[in-house]
């Protein structure tokens, strides 16, 4: 490892924020009124003192390299003097007070090949993780399954055609790092295999005690396999959660023929209307199919035209399926309903229907 | 690097259409002058070929003196692909809000594309500039640059990870609290426990301006807090006017949308019985201009979310239903409550417990008692079910009950 650079400075934590902010957002801090979309990705905020700042929304793919950076930071100095930022789902918002900037940055930010939108009543940006990209524990790639499922629902970032909002996310597994759990449509990596044990290795580079302890179901025993110290996986307990593979590396637990993606849906973070609300399973099982995924790509685009189709305004996608009842659901997306959709886990039961209230067809 | 040959990809090729941007393109641009990115592009490759990641298990680097902010990442086809055999991620705690300048960017991009790979994520989950791909040697030297323009490493492991917040009042009128104050003021607070990991898990900081929670805190952080307000919405009836005479269907949108049906309509004027009003945000969303949150504002704080990895995934649950976020007092009240949290959660919590699981397991009300929070009704959704009580303590003689009532 190189010298430390001296005088080494440590824990001085992020750069106040306050460097980074518009004049006129410094200026009206706290004093907002009220805002309004004027056109989809578009935004003006009014202030209190009458002062105005608008915001240019702009889809990425987050996975983007310091030459699409630099142009994001051209662009703000052309239009915006210098100043933007990000969002919690990964798009750019270019900032200004000129309106006479509007037009001529989204023209010039299309021409670089970035759609402007993902306000309001649209579908903004997927969140999604890293995928074979860079995680050793991804059952499938999201930059590529993300990159075919926004061009498949474009029209949806550019326009507010929808009920209401959608917001997407992809994880490439269980671990989940991103809102998966609570997206009104949720992409999810699955492993469908227990770990292949590589039993000489264990002892080396696992803590046995740990990995016992580290399974939900209790699945894993100690045991000996020619002298040598390892585990050994109950596959009939195993739910593939790769909780033992995150604490051992010696118990891989990808697999080609296995991985692939399951879609969830009607989750939702906001508490507006309705509280904040889990995702549920609507396809258990997709194989991986690279390089577009056009299996998964096609059932959301179903999703969200029969959400379109047949959801009141303002009603989210977990809303409008609480409204017509999980059965309709089925039926208008044509999935199949399996065993593996009812849930078998701790805490089942409170997921059974436990009442007479049954809509017939 | 005009001597190494581009990597053919068929299949990411694939990726270059349609109309939403490509990463594929973007890196294919990259690999022309980055080697690192060009093996990248064909490990990426075999895995689409294979459907298989190539990426081992961990790897401990980082920088001296922290034990997080960074992600060892190896390659297991470095045979194939030498150049990118080490592509480890730096995370890079990102500024309140995601404010930037121009200027801030450039800086970053120019550190990153000296010692990097020169692509990264804008941002991570937890929040974080993500930096991805970058070998040892190089680890000091990037830290270095980074702290000479006053940036700092983020949060990774069993630490505080990255507090991350929503713009707040820096750019939203819903924000109940200044949002991006209070992510600076406890990411400052709170640097060694983000620099050295030392809980039993990982603990996430999340700030939320409103209840509309564009930062998912109560889905994703183990303590979330969420502006709200305690009177009432304040009403501009011309406002409301204003909307109906330009085509909203009040009745429809605002007033039959209501949880609580707590609102009325007359076709001039909208009343709100506010005690009533579970401060959903509908109402406000969708007409900002005529309605406001009151003026008596707080948070909620929240505890205990998580993803499913290990015991399923939780959404939090109320702490504290309301609290002033006081600036003046330097958060105080919020800091001693964190405080007797992670006293409560060094003495019971287990390895890669997240507080919320540990919370689950040994009771909200024992743990509401060892932090010494008071039961509230605001705290579940209702009273028992079940008759299965741990009574804490009993009766054994007459003679304890009539000393007890004396």
């Amino acid at each position: 490892m190189a010298e430390p650079a001296a005088p080494r400075k440590t824990d001085i934590g992020p750069p106040q924020y306050d460097q980074f902010l518009h004049p006129v957002i410094k200026k009206n801090y706290g004093k907002w009124k009220y805002h309004e979309i004027l056109k989809p990705g578009v935004m003006v905020h009014v202030s209190e003192t009458g002062d105005k700042i608008y915001s240019i929304r702009v889809g990425s793919p987050r996975l983007i390299s310091v030459d699409v950076i630099r142009m994001f930071a051209d662009m703000a100095d052309k239009y915006c003097d210098g100043y933007l930022r990000f969002t919690s789902r990964n798009n750019v918002e270019f900032l200004t007070d000129k309106e006479g900037n509007i037009d001529p940055l989204i023209k010039d930010i299309q021409a670089n090949g970035f759609p402007v939108g993902g306000t309001g009543n649209s579908i903004s940006n997927i969140i999604h993780t890293q995928g074979w990209v860079h995680c050793h524990s991804a059952a499938t790639d999201v930059s590529g399954v993300v990159k075919a499922t926004m061009d498949d629902l474009y029209e949806y970032f550019v326009e507010m055609k929808l009920p209401h909002k959608i917001k997407i996310a992809a994880a490439c597994c269980l671990n989940m790092c991103g809102a998966v759990h609570c997206s009104d449509i949720a992409i999810l990596g699955i492993h469908r295999r227990p770990p292949q044990i590589d039993d000489a290795q264990v002892s080396n580079v696992c803590e046995i005690p740990t990995t016992v302890s580290s399974c939900p179901t209790a699945a894993i025993r100690p045991t000996t396999v020619e002298g040598k110290q390892t585990v050994k996986v109950d596959g009939d307990r195993c739910m593939f959660c790769a909780n033992c593979y995150t604490v051992c590396p010696a118990m891989p637990i990808a697999d080609p023929l296995n991985d692939g993606i399951s879609i969830w849906v009607g989750g939702k973070v906001s508490n507006a209307r309705s509280e904040p609300m889990f995702t549920k399973l609507a396809v258990p099982f997709i194989p991986n199919n690279p390089p577009r995924w056009p299996e998964v790509t096609e059932a959301i685009k179903k999703i969200v035209e029969v959400y379109a189709a047949g959801a009141q305004r303002y009603e989210r996608l977990g809303e409008w399926i609480d409204r017509i009842g999980w059965p309709q659901f089925f039926d208008l997306t044509g999935f199949e309903f399996t065993k593996y959709h009812i849930d078998d886990f701790r805490h089942a039961g409170e997921t059974f229907h436990r009442s007479a209230q049954i809509k017939f067809k | 690097m005009a001597d190494q040959k581009l990597r053919e990809t068929p299949l990411l090729d694939e990726l270059k259409k349609g109309p939403w941007p490509s990463f594929v393109n973007d890196m294919k641009k990259m690999a022309e002058r980055k080697p690192m990115i060009n093996d990248l592009l064909g490990q990426l490759e075999l895995s689409y070929k294979e459907k298989k990641g190539h990426w081992k298990h961990g790897g401990l680097v980082g920088v001296m003196g922290y034990g997080g902010g960074v992600i060892g990442r190896y390659s297991d086809a470095a045979e194939q692909f030498p150049a990118c055999a080490h592509f480890h991620t730096i995370r890079v705690n990102q500024p309140s809000g995601w404010f930037y300048t121009s200027a801030a960017l450039r800086e970053l991009c120019d550190i990153w594309d000296r010692h990097g790979s020169g692509m990264t994520n804008m941002h991570g989950s937890t929040g974080d500039c993500v930096f991805l791909g970058t070998t040892t040697d190089e680890l000091e030297p990037i830290f270095a640059e980074l702290t000479a323009k006053d940036w700092d490493l983020g949060g990774s492991g069993s630490d505080v990870r990255t507090p991350s917040c929503c713009n707040g009042m820096a750019r939203c009128e819903y924000a109940c609290y200044d949002t991006m104050d209070a992510c600076y003021n406890f990411t400052m607070e709170y640097q060694d426990e983000l620099h050295r990991p030392a809980f039993p898990y990982k603990w996430k900081f999340k700030f939320s301006g409103c209840p509309n929670d564009c930062v998912a805190s109560i889905a994703r952080s183990d303590m979330s807090v969420i502006g709200t307000w305690r009177d009432d919405i304040r009403i501009d009836q011309a406002a409301v006017q204003e909307y109906a005479d330009s085509g909203m269907e009040i009745r429809s949108d605002v007033i039959r949308k209501c949880p609580t049906s707590c609102m009325s309509y007359d076709g001039k004027e909208i009343t709100i019985d506010n005690k009533n009003c579970t401060r959903c945000m509908h109402c406000i969303n969708v007409m900002p201009k005529a309605l406001r949150p009151g003026l008596d504002k707080g948070a909620t704080l929240l505890i205990g979310a998580k993803a499913p990895i290990i015991e399923g995934a939780l959404l939090a649950t109320v702490l504290v239903p309301f609290i002033k976020m006081d600036k003046e007092d330097d958060y105080q009240e919020f800091k001693d409550l964190i405080e007797r949290i992670w006293d409560f959660w060094d003495d019971h919590g287990v390895n890669r417990e997240r507080i919320g699981e540990c919370i689950e397991r040994v009771g909200l009300g024992n743990f509401l008692e060892a932090i010494e929070a008071d039961p509230l009704p605001e705290h579940v959704k209702h009273p028992r079910t079940n008759p299965y009580i741990f009574y804490d303590e009993y009766f054994e003689e007459v003679d304890d009950a009539e000393a007890e009532k004396a």
